[in-house]
């Protein structure tokens, strides 16, 4: 198969006849970047019944579509999805090959980069071209991908790159680029591939015999008015009170991790870099410090109100009305006044 | 039927509850104020290695770490809640290692090991969050991996049906052995220490530990059960061109301890009058309904 070589490519989920979200916007991110390096945007998706999917993905400025379609493809299992990008990636050599930081991509991505010896960088919040010196033996590298993403519990922000192997490998969660079509009658090529050229018979051992998928009920990423609460607020039961004035709100309650990992709030709830990721009009932290694994996913809201005892929290520096205060004191009486005003 | 289970463990500073004086002033972390713990979703997959012990007699569980010698404390909490004995991956060699060379140099002592037919991890660590070494070291050692696993519910027939917790849903898989599985958080705690395992294990060390005492060095020597394993690259054969720094395809670029551009924050006083201000305010500008 004749193919152009060195492009950018991008791993679609699809599910329900709909490419993923995250994909989508990883789409867009490559588009950008495609530009900027003067390459091709490819795109490869492997599942059942795939029918004419690419017309969800050209939109999106991809210049080739692969597509392996198989009934022995959906549901996803791990091994004949990495055979599949494993022998693709050997054939085309992209330079760069992004995934979503789900549980599909983040179960792909670590295998495909084993088998390739490349470098895969996990819940990027940043992507970037550019340069790089290497500090030890001087040796100069031109637009390398710069994969950016707080490290550390949170702590700090690294820059990761892989001078070295190809392709550079990214997973970024949804939510975190911004999904944008860039022409709605931009058309690419379609490749079909046959799937037993790529795949051997070995890769079908592991078998799923249940599955129950439903639509997460929490829609954090859509509300605009979210109240997120954090360690500070201390328990289970404070965490009613949030409730309370998220629901008088029309809002929903999201958390920080350390208010997850003490048990007070569901997995998916967390907002943050390994979390979800928000934009609303309006996002009240309570009893939040504010790591910059959680900023990263709450930055972009429009207006943040910090409700915190400590009147040095960090959060308190990006937040646009500060009340000091405890939050067991403060929110009731936002209740109260808001009732009063509202209609 | 009885198995011999690998439990990969990574002792980790906490990051989950920084204060403040965890960053030095030029940016740096302060690792000498972190504790050092046993990574948390690695005792959701020690958990379910002992269940699978109680189910299947005979079973074996050998806990797997690389670090520091200071690492064989994870290697005593495990066997103070049930395992069965443990190995120190340890070698300066190993320093600065992405997740890829630190699934390459667990390969190297999981084959040295030999004779396995299950490896649980947890899904990721606390310190990096990446969960790419388990599926990483599956792909090396040519197995099939099952990750984000919540209860392994039986092995039965060389199989093991395993259950998933995915984004809004569950999966039940099945998956023949030999095979890797990671461990999620949602998955059971881990069971407390066994006060009986503590007398028998307290002094269990690794050869580094006692070096430099002879009586306890005699004492761990004179009994087998005491002694944890401590591995070198070389005692694992490995290829030192894919360990640490060299066999790491990423390279850190640069590390910042960010500063947010601080916007004008306005300080609204706990009181009666300035929040029912700010609700006003938020409501008149259409913010809130």
């Amino acid at each position: 198969m004749a193919t152009d070589k060195n492009n950018l490519i991008v791993y679609c989920e699809y599910e329900d006849g709909k490419v993923a979200d995250v994909s989508l916007e990883l789409l867009t991110k490559g588009r950008a970047l495609a530009d900027k390096l003067g390459i091709k945007l490819e795109a490869v998706v492997a599942g059942d019944n795939l029918k004419d999917i690419e017309n969800q993905i050209f939109p999106y400025g991809v210049d080739k579509v692969y597509k392996f379609e198989d009934k022995h493809l959906y549901p996803y299992t791990s091994l004949p999805h990495s055979s599949i990008l494993i022998n693709l990636f050997k054939e085309i050599q992209p330079q760069i090959a992004f995934m979503g930081a789900t549980s599909i991509g983040r179960d792909l991505g670590p295998r495909v980069s084993s088998a390739l010896h490349s470098g895969l960088t996990a819940d990027c919040t940043s992507l970037e071209i550019g340069d790089h010196k290497d500090p030890k033996t001087g040796k100069e590298y031109k637009n390398l991908l710069y994969q950016i993403r707080p490290a550390f519990g949170g702590n700090i922000v690294a820059t990761i790159v892989n001078p070295d192997n190809r392709p550079q490998m990214a997973t970024v969660r949804e939510g975190v680029m911004k999904k944008e079509i860039k022409n709605p009658d931009y058309k690419g090529e379609v490749v079909n591939l046959d799937v037993n050229k790529y795949t051997c018979p070995e890769d079908y051992v592991v078998e799923v015999i249940d599955r129950h998928i439903e639509k997460s009920k929490v829609n954090l990423k859509g509300s605009p008015v979210i109240v997120a609460g954090g360690y500070g607020v201390g328990s289970k039961e404070n965490f009613d009170l949030l409730t309370k004035f998220a629901d008088v709100l029309g809002g929903e309650v999201g958390a920080s991790r350390a208010a997850v990992d003490a048990g007070w709030v569901d997995h998916d709830r967390q907002i943050g870099q390994t979390g979800v990721t928000v934009r609303p009009k309006l996002y009240i932290a309570c009893g939040i410090s504010g790591q910059i694994q959680h900023i990263a996913g709450m930055q972009d809201s429009s207006i943040i109100i910090s409700i915190n005892s400590d009147p040095d929290a960090p959060i308190n520096a990006i937040a646009d009305y500060v009340i000091t205060g405890k939050m067991e004191d403060v929110l009731p009486k936002l209740i109260k006044y808001y009732k009063k005003n509202s209609k | 039927m009885s198995l011999n289970i690998i439990v990969l463990a990574k002792q980790v500073p906490d990051t989950r509850n920084v204060g403040k004086d965890a960053m030095k002033e030029d940016g740096t972390i302060n690792r000498a104020v972190l504790p050092a713990i046993f990574n948390p979703e690695d005792l959701n997959a020690l958990e379910q290695a002992l269940k699978l012990k109680e189910m299947y007699p005979g079973t074996k569980v050998t806990l797997l770490t690389m670090g520091p010698a200071r690492a064989a404390e994870v290697i005593r909490e495990g066997l103070y809640r049930g395992a069965d004995n443990g190995i120190v991956l340890s070698d300066r060699a190993f320093a600065g290692a992405d997740t890829l060379a630190t699934s390459y140099a667990l390969n190297a002592a999981v084959r040295k090991i030999g004779d396995y037919d299950l490896i649980i991890g947890g899904r990721q660590a606390i310190d990096g969050d990446t969960a790419q070494v388990g599926p990483q070291i599956a792909e090396k050692l040519g197995l099939p991996q099952v990750t984000y696993a919540e209860e392994i519910v039986c092995v039965e027939n060389g199989k093991a049906t395993v259950k998933r917790r995915l984004e809004g849903g569950v999966e039940t898989v099945k998956a023949p052995l030999p095979l890797v599985i990671t461990v999620n958080g949602s998955a059971d705690e881990c069971r407390p220490r066994n006060a009986r395992n503590v007398q028998k294990y307290k002094y269990a060390a690794v050869p580094s530990e006692v070096a430099n005492d002879e009586a306890k060095k005699a004492f761990v020597e004179a009994r087998p059960y005491l002694q944890i394993g401590e591995w070198t690259a070389a005692s694992v054969d490995a290829d030192l061109q894919q360990c640490g720094l060299a066999g790491s395809p990423t390279k850190v670029k640069g590390i910042e301890n960010v500063v947010f551009t601080a916007k004008d924050a306005r300080r609204v006083e706990n009181n009666e009058e300035e929040l029912e201000g700010l609700i006003k305010e938020l409501i008149a500008n259409h913010t809130i309904g």
